[in-house]
């Protein structure tokens, strides 16, 4: 299939039982080959165009459509547009990597003898150099991502839709998918449309930048050095990295060596006792510093950092902390009991809805407080001070599934917070996270270091360590 | 879906996952129509030599086994206190009477339990999703889209390990950890289902996006039916009619309807 | 579901209307997202069943082995997917879709009513499944669930009458039986279904269903 050229016109998306539209007035003209980056803020509805494009935005009873919307002159027809999502846990769909990838094929009722050549070339174009019977369970969320757009590439699509593909990835990864799309693209027989916040990754690519206003059409239209000369203070208050707009925070005076809160001799880590991840033969957690944890993809970040918060019993060897904060002389955390890891160790997960319990935000952020038996009045107290500090004051009755990303993360700080731990252990805290919760984040982190608390961060955002990796510890790949 | 004990390799592996359902079936069903300890004795004594003569290993048949063997009496004393009575009677006690009849159909019950449960052990295991999913869409014919639609939903939640131990470090850390196991482990749960439903929703959208469900399509793997699910089915009616025969000889066979 | 709206472009819209309507028509109005999330429910119910097993299964027996009947008070977990099925997708068929798909996962992991753990699914099911056809897919609330939870126990009753040989088993046992089913099955099944529901649907899961759009106060 050739390029197909993107016509809209006045259109418009409500979404069945709101009262705003998520987009209105959009009027746009992408031609054929075209390479597209759409920005604006959450909840601009920038995923409804794509899913609109792609032809998977739902039938009459999912919302209500206004003006109109062709891709190659016709309505679009699901499976004639590749699209490629954030997620890599929602996308793959079958057990084996081979099958995955012909899925589409399969559908688009191309003749068996012809899916199985084109799935091995949609694999080599991506560069994933598994076998096709590899179970897809097993592969990284890079190795998921490629597979999703390999799966795309396969069908040959005339445009192709990325909403936000590398959002959830290390940069080694973010690097392959952006290199195996820049090839795709290179001989210009796709059109390209893409979201991303994070502008530098697909600047080099795109040969223009569409702006789009929430609940409204389009803000800015044009090449990416004439939209950011005009409008890059927008954009990047949008929530975007315009490149030459950093985030204007700076490292804070890096206090002295004050003792280890927590050490680590001899330690294997893992999660079954035959499988063991790694081994640290050393390791100290700094008193009132920060310290920033670095590694490749199964060199066991995670795996030590939840060891050192006293989540996951070490296989052998030992976790210390400080007498300053171990309970009656207890000083393994792993056998500390649950209350007594509140005021004392406290952990944010990569994933903010694993942590979820209550029904809703104000609730959710009480439990911690509620589970020290603290007077009522102190946990009301305590929750108003940080739906204010969290800027979370006008969801505190909303459900924290509900939330969007970027507040269900400082929702999930927030509740690490509340009981005012000595240690703060976050697992990539700005993982995915736009520019506007990258800097609160950063800021709420800063503030924490500031009153003396000692925070460990696993992370693999570079900007972030520029600023806070005052102890870093690299972790080598494990043998 | 990664099993804790994963099934032995075994003769069963060159039959279609949809004629194993078959087997099941037809193994099941007719042995429903009696209630006598022959049919029951009888099925037992196949499946158990066949789980053999297949290649399932005599531990694994016995790890299996033992839930069903276990739970199977009790389902015979609950006939044995209300069932039918007749003949002589050895307790009398408000609404319980044992009798010679009711300890008869106690017998019988739980070699039944025993009959209907050990077929399904054995078909069952090792049996691969997607494979079953090309079998029920390819050979049975059923709508593609409900059974890939299924297949994919299956598919997410069986990759729960790994977010349930997050879920339950989560609450530990949480100062949630100490007490209160049951209301604990229904917040996982119910975290659990709204993740998978969220991601279920997204799967849905990936699906068609890649045109699924929309016209006919083509099979990127085949699904065929051959000598050893012939034999498999006619094997299964043949050790089900063996079993029914021997109760008819017998004089044991016993309607449930009577 | 007809639209209420702003229409600038009356032709488009016809068309598209209509080229919706003949598609749904064709698939009884099952979307593709209602398929994987009724499987998802469904396998998820299904692990609740294969907990409930344990707990509820050796209880039940024991239970149910020396009371005349009162076992029945347990069963109303096993008739979860059915009213849970139809609460959540409203769609015809999927009280009976979600049920077998539940029954399918406990038999699969391994219980000891083995195949009859499909048969009983799928009475249970259609059980659930008739309550709501007969309140012509319309009505979602407390009551129609805690309806949906009994006609799925009574189904399984007069199922079990043939599957456990109940039929053999004195009458006083199986009218205990079946009346304290029907009460496990509306509360248990329909009252416990009928939350869960309200709860998914508060978490926002829901927001591409009926179920969940209904229930969402924006905030």
């Amino acid at each position: 299939m050739s390029a197909v050229d993107v016509r809209l016109d006045g259109w418009g998306w409500r979404h069945a039982g709101r009262s705003s539209w998520a987009t209105s007035g959009v009027s746009l003209r992408i031609e054929p080959g075209e390479r597209v980056l759409l920005l604006g803020a959450s909840g601009a509805g920038k995923t409804t165009l794509l899913h609109a494009l792609a032809g998977v935005l739902g039938s009459s009873d999912e919302g209500e459509e206004a003006g109109s919307l062709t891709v190659g002159g016709e309505r679009p027809r699901p499976g004639t547009c590749g699209l490629v999502m954030q997620d890599p846990d929602a996308q793959t769909i079958l057990a084996r990597v081979g099958d995955d990838v012909a899925f589409g094929l399969e559908n688009l009722a191309v003749p068996r003898d012809e899916i199985w050549p084109r799935v091995r070339a949609a694999l080599a174009e991506v560069g994933l150099e598994v076998p096709l019977d590899h179970s897809t369970e097993r592969l990284s969320g890079g190795q998921r991502q490629r597979l999703a757009l390999a799966g795309a590439l396969a069908m040959r699509p005339g445009l192709l839709l990325l909403d936000e593909p590398t959002a959830n990835l290390d940069p080694a990864g973010v690097d392959e998918v952006r290199d195996a799309v820049a090839r795709r693209v290179a001989d210009r027989g796709t059109t390209l449309v893409v979201v991303e916040h994070r502008i530098a990754t697909w600047l080099p690519l795109v040969d223009r930048v569409v702006v789009l206003t929430a609940g409204g059409g389009v803000a800015a239209d044009g090449s990416p050095d004439q939209v950011f000369e005009r409008h890059g203070a927008e954009v990047a208050a949008m929530g975007a990295w315009v490149p030459g707009i950093g985030h204007g925070l700076l490292p804070r005076q890096r206090p002295e060596w004050a003792g280890a809160v927590l050490s680590a001799r001899d330690l294997t880590i893992g999660y079954e006792a035959d499988r063991p991840v790694r081994v640290v033969p050393a390791f100290d957690v700094p008193q009132g510093l920060s310290t920033t944890l670095t590694g490749a993809n199964g060199s066991g970040k995670t795996t030590l950092a939840l060891t050192l918060a006293g989540l996951l019993p070490a296989l052998s060897g030992r976790v210390t902390a400080s007498s300053a904060i171990a309970p009656g002389g207890r000083t393994d955390p792993g056998r500390w009991r649950s209350k007594e890891l509140l005021t004392r160790v406290g952990t944010v997960f990569q994933d903010p809805e694993h942590q979820f319990v209550a029904a809703t935000v104000s609730d959710e952020l009480a439990i911690g407080v509620r589970a020290l038996r603290r007077p009522a009045s102190e946990i009301t107290a305590r929750v108003l001070e940080l739906l204010e500090q969290l800027h979370l004051d006008r969801l505190a009755r909303a459900n924290p599934f509900t939330l969007s990303g970027g507040e269900k993360r400082r929702l999930s700080v927030g509740t690490v917070l509340a009981t005012r731990p000595a240690v703060m252990v976050l697992d990539e805290p700005t993982f995915g996270q736009d520019r506007l919760t990258w800097v609160d984040l950063v800021r709420l982190v800063t503030a924490q270091l500031e009153t003396g608390t000692t925070v460990v961060s696993v992370t693999h955002d570079r900007d972030y360590l520029d600023l806070l990796g005052e102890n870093h510890f690299h972790l080598e790949a494990a043998s | 879906m990664s099993v804790p004990n994963p099934a032995p390799h075994t003769l069963l592996d060159r039959v279609n996952p949809v004629t194993r359902i078959a087997a099941a079936v037809v193994v099941s069903l007719p042995l429903l129509l009696t209630l006598d300890w022959v049919s029951g004795a009888t099925m037992v004594a196949v499946v158990l030599v066949a789980a053999l003569a297949l290649g399932f290993g005599v531990t694994f048949v016995a790890r299996r086994v033992w839930p069903v063997l276990a739970l199977a009496p009790l389902a015979g004393l609950n006939m044995a206190l209300y069932g039918k009575p007749g003949g002589a009677v050895h307790l009398d006690w408000f609404l319980v009477h044992v009798t010679d009849n009711s300890l008869r159909l106690a017998i019988a019950v739980v070699l039944r339990v025993l009959a209907l449960g050990l077929p399904a052990i054995l078909l069952f295991t090792g049996i691969d999703p997607t494979d079953l999913a090309d079998g029920l869409a390819q050979v049975w014919r059923l709508p593609a889209r409900f059974v890939l639609g299924a297949l994919a939903g299956f598919r997410l939640v069986s990759r729960f390990v790994d977010d349930w131990r997050s879920l339950a470090s989560a609450r530990r850390a949480r100062g949630l950890g100490d007490t209160g196991a049951v209301r604990r482990w229904a917040t996982m749960a119910f975290a659990m289902l709204v993740i998978a439903i969220r991601r279920g929703s997204k799967l849905a959208t990936a699906m068609e996006a890649r045109g699924f469900g929309t016209a006919d399509r083509t099979w990127a793997r085949t699904s065929t039916v051959g000598r050893a699910d012939l034999v498999l089915i006619l094997s299964s009616v043949a050790a089900v009619s063996a079993a029914l025969a021997a109760a008819v000889v017998t004089g044991t066979f016993w309607a449930v309807w009577s | 579901m007809p639209i209420v709206g702003i229409d600038p472009c009356p032709d488009l819209q016809g068309d598209r209307h209509m080229a919706t309507q003949s598609r749904t028509a064709r698939t009884h109005g099952w979307r593709v997202v209602d398929i994987v999330v009724a499987a998802v429910l469904g396998v998820a119910i299904g692990i609740i069943f294969v907990g409930w097993n344990f707990v509820g299964g050796a209880g039940y027996e024991a239970f149910n082995a020396l009371t005349p009947g009162l076992g029945g008070l347990a069963v109303g977990i096993w008739l979860l997917g059915g009213v849970v099925g139809g609460l959540v997708i409203r769609k015809p068929g999927a009280a009976v879709a979600v049920e077998l798909i539940a029954a399918l996962v406990s038999a699969a992991v391994g219980n000891q009513w083995g195949i009859t753990t499909l048969y009983s699914g799928l009475a249970q099911g259609l059980g659930a499944e008739l309550v709501f056809l007969a309140l012509a897919y319309r009505r979602w609330s407390l009551l129609p669930a805690a309806l949906a939870g009994a006609g799925a126990a009574v189904v399984e009753w007069v199922v079990e009458l043939l599957l456990f040989g109940n039929l053999a088993k004195s009458a006083a046992f199986n009218v205990i039986y079946l009346v304290t089913m029907i009460i496990s099955g509306a509360v248990l099944a329909g009252g416990v279904g009928w939350a869960l529901t309200k709860a998914l649907a508060a978490s926002g899961a829901l927001s591409r269903f009926g179920s969940g759009r209904e229930a969402r106060t924006d905030v």
